[in-house]
């Protein structure tokens, strides 16, 4: 069983390279000094500099972040509050639209969710900028965060939250003190989830931003449509960089938080 | 007193920001471009009963009639149909490596199949435009060499849209067949083998369907996405890569005839629901087994 054959070595390496040489080239050729991207013409760091000097770049970049940290944040607590209805709510009115409504967004298409909010923010004269990109950032990233977060919910030991009750306390202190800490890490990731939609996304905020607003995607959009720059090489490269930095930080930190448990495990066993 | 508040704030959000906004879609299909702001007639500013009775399917009859839209979908179809083949026949083997692989390098193999999923999409989609290219490193790389003497034209065809997809797509359709063959019992392969079966006709009669479900759910979940996707045709399909997602875009942006782009949407959403609802009951059925 645990004995890879030479066919299952060749796929895996095979898929590995295909997933990841393109972006490896990316990342050469943002050091590239030549303007012509498929040209090696030695080392250089210019288009980081130039990159950086660009302000269109600068402001679009805090544009996104703005977004992505307030939408992915009103996300996780809408979120948070529609998986613990789906998976505790009971019975209540309207229950089977409220949880397609949930999971319609996972599957619609941007451009179909894109248009149709644009047509909401123009049918109610609401000005389009800021406001209406984390408007439609909340809505999809809300269902992601629900998903991940009632995954968690469903798996929950709810005789925990109920002794809680018996012992006095408050629906309120049983969710925030018993509840909250168990499900904290499925949160988490939910809101990681939410950020990273958000600042990935391109056709949803198209559609919904207005002159005032321009979102990195956006502003990525625009000049890759051109062809290839090296600029943008350099872009992506700080980008991957900081994904890859974050998951491996994640990673450990995730690691770490396992042996720490298993030790307070095994520390308690010894205790009884 | 609390439960009706902590049910009705995300569920009032859904309604306004997901629900009403379709029914705006549908409404203003039904409507008739305009030299107006907005570009559409008629309003609610006509009055209600009015405005109903201005309504109808002229746009729809208007799809049906002009084939480029009939074209669009169909070859949208086919983009999504054949790009969701490919990345089965490239995520199948090696969701069964990953499988197979020793105990203690899984995580490993899942972190780095998840790890691209992280990193921009829309980066993912542009470094191919420099691969894919006439003199980009695919071609450098054929011509050294030797396989062909004059560069292929690869980027802005739909050889490049299949590329695009399977490679943004794979991750989708590796990890729901890598947790269907996990749950696979080895010792079923084995009992087939020492009956008599070879190893590629256990594989044909025992892994396969046992990890049906799996593919089904990975199809469905690159077949869905690609399906309306935008920015792989846009990025790296030619003029005459027909994609719905596309067409949409450019007649909401470029021509500005939002009743036309809004009937594109309600059609596009009525040939998804089959997918989805197919979709939902492979998963029900998951469910319903392991329960």
């Amino acid at each position: 069983m645990n004995r890879l054959s030479s066919f299952n070595v060749v796929s895996l390496t095979l898929g590995f390279v295909f997933l990841y040489v393109p972006m490896l080239i990316l990342v050469i050729y943002s050091f590239n000094a030549s303007k012509l991207v498929t040209v090696w013409a030695g080392f250089s760091t210019k288009w980081y500099g130039e990159l950086l000097s660009n302000e269109a770049f600068l402001v679009a970049a805090w544009v996104t972040l703005r977004v992505a940290v307030i939408s992915s944040s009103i996300a996780t607590v809408l979120g948070t509050m529609a998986a613990y209805v789906l998976v505790r709510g009971g019975r209540f009115f309207g229950r089977t639209l409220f949880s397609g409504m949930i999971y319609a967004p996972l599957v619609m298409p941007e451009v179909i969710t894109g248009l149709s909010l644009l047509l909401l923010f123009i049918g109610i004269g609401l000005d389009r900028g800021v406001l209406t990109i984390v408007l439609a950032h909340t809505t999809f990233s809300m269902c992601f965060v629900s998903v991940v977060v009632s995954s968690r919910l469903v798996t929950f030991d709810r005789s925990l939250e109920e002794a809680a009750l018996d012992l006095g306390a408050s629906p309120w202190d049983a969710f925030r003190l018993v509840t909250l800490p168990i499900i904290a890490p499925a949160v988490i990731s939910g809101w990681l989830l939410a950020f990273t939609l958000s600042l990935d996304d391109l056709v949803i905020a198209s559609f919904t931003s207005g002159p005032s607003a321009t979102t990195l995607p956006m502003k990525i959009w625009s000049s890759v449509r051109l062809g290839v720059s090296p600029e943008i090489n350099a872009l992506s490269t700080i980008l991957i960089g900081l994904v890859a930095v974050g998951v491996i930080v994640a990673s450990l930190a995730s690691k770490h938080a396992a042996v720490r448990a298993k030790r307070d495990e095994q520390a308690a066993a010894r205790a009884a | 007193m609390r439960r009706a508040v902590l049910i009705a704030v995300p569920y009032v959000w859904l309604l306004a920001l997901f629900l009403i906004p379709f029914a705006v879609v549908f409404k203003i299909s039904l409507s008739d471009i305009a030299l107006a702001i907005p570009p559409y007639m008629p309003t609610a500013k006509d009055g209600i009963w009015n405005m109903l009775s201005q309504l109808d399917f002229e746009n729809f009859i208007f799809l049906t009639e002009d084939d480029l839209y009939w074209k669009a979908y169909v070859s949208s179809l086919q983009i999504a149909l054949i790009s969701t083949l490919f990345a089965l026949l490239v995520g199948y083997p090696m969701a069964y490596a990953m499988a197979r692989a020793p105990e203690q390098w899984r995580p490993t193999l899942l972190m780095l199949v998840i790890l691209p999923f992280w990193t921009s999409f829309l980066i993912r989609v542009y470094a191919w435009v420099g691969i894919l290219s006439g003199e980009g490193f695919l071609n450098q790389f054929l011509l050294w060499i030797g396989v062909v003497d004059s560069p292929l034209t690869i980027l802005n065809t739909n050889t490049a849209v299949y590329i695009g997809i399977v490679y943004t797509y794979l991750p989708f359709m590796i990890l729901p067949i890598y947790s269907a063959l996990d749950r696979l019992d080895g010792s079923l392969i084995e009992a087939a083998e020492d009956l008599g079966c070879s190893r590629i006709k256990a594989f044909w009669l025992v892994t396969i369907p046992l990890s049906r479900n799996g593919i089904i759910a990975g199809c469905f979940l690159v077949f869905i996405p690609a399906l309306g996707e935008f920015v792989i045709p846009s990025l790296l399909g030619g003029s005459g890569t027909l994609m719905i997602g596309k067409v949409l875009f450019e007649e909401f942006f470029s021509n500005r005839d939002w009743p036309v782009a809004s009937a594109v949407a309600v059609i596009l959403l009525l040939i998804l629901i089959i997918p989805i609802v197919l979709f939902q009951r492979n998963e029900q059925k998951q469910v319903e087994a392991e329960g």
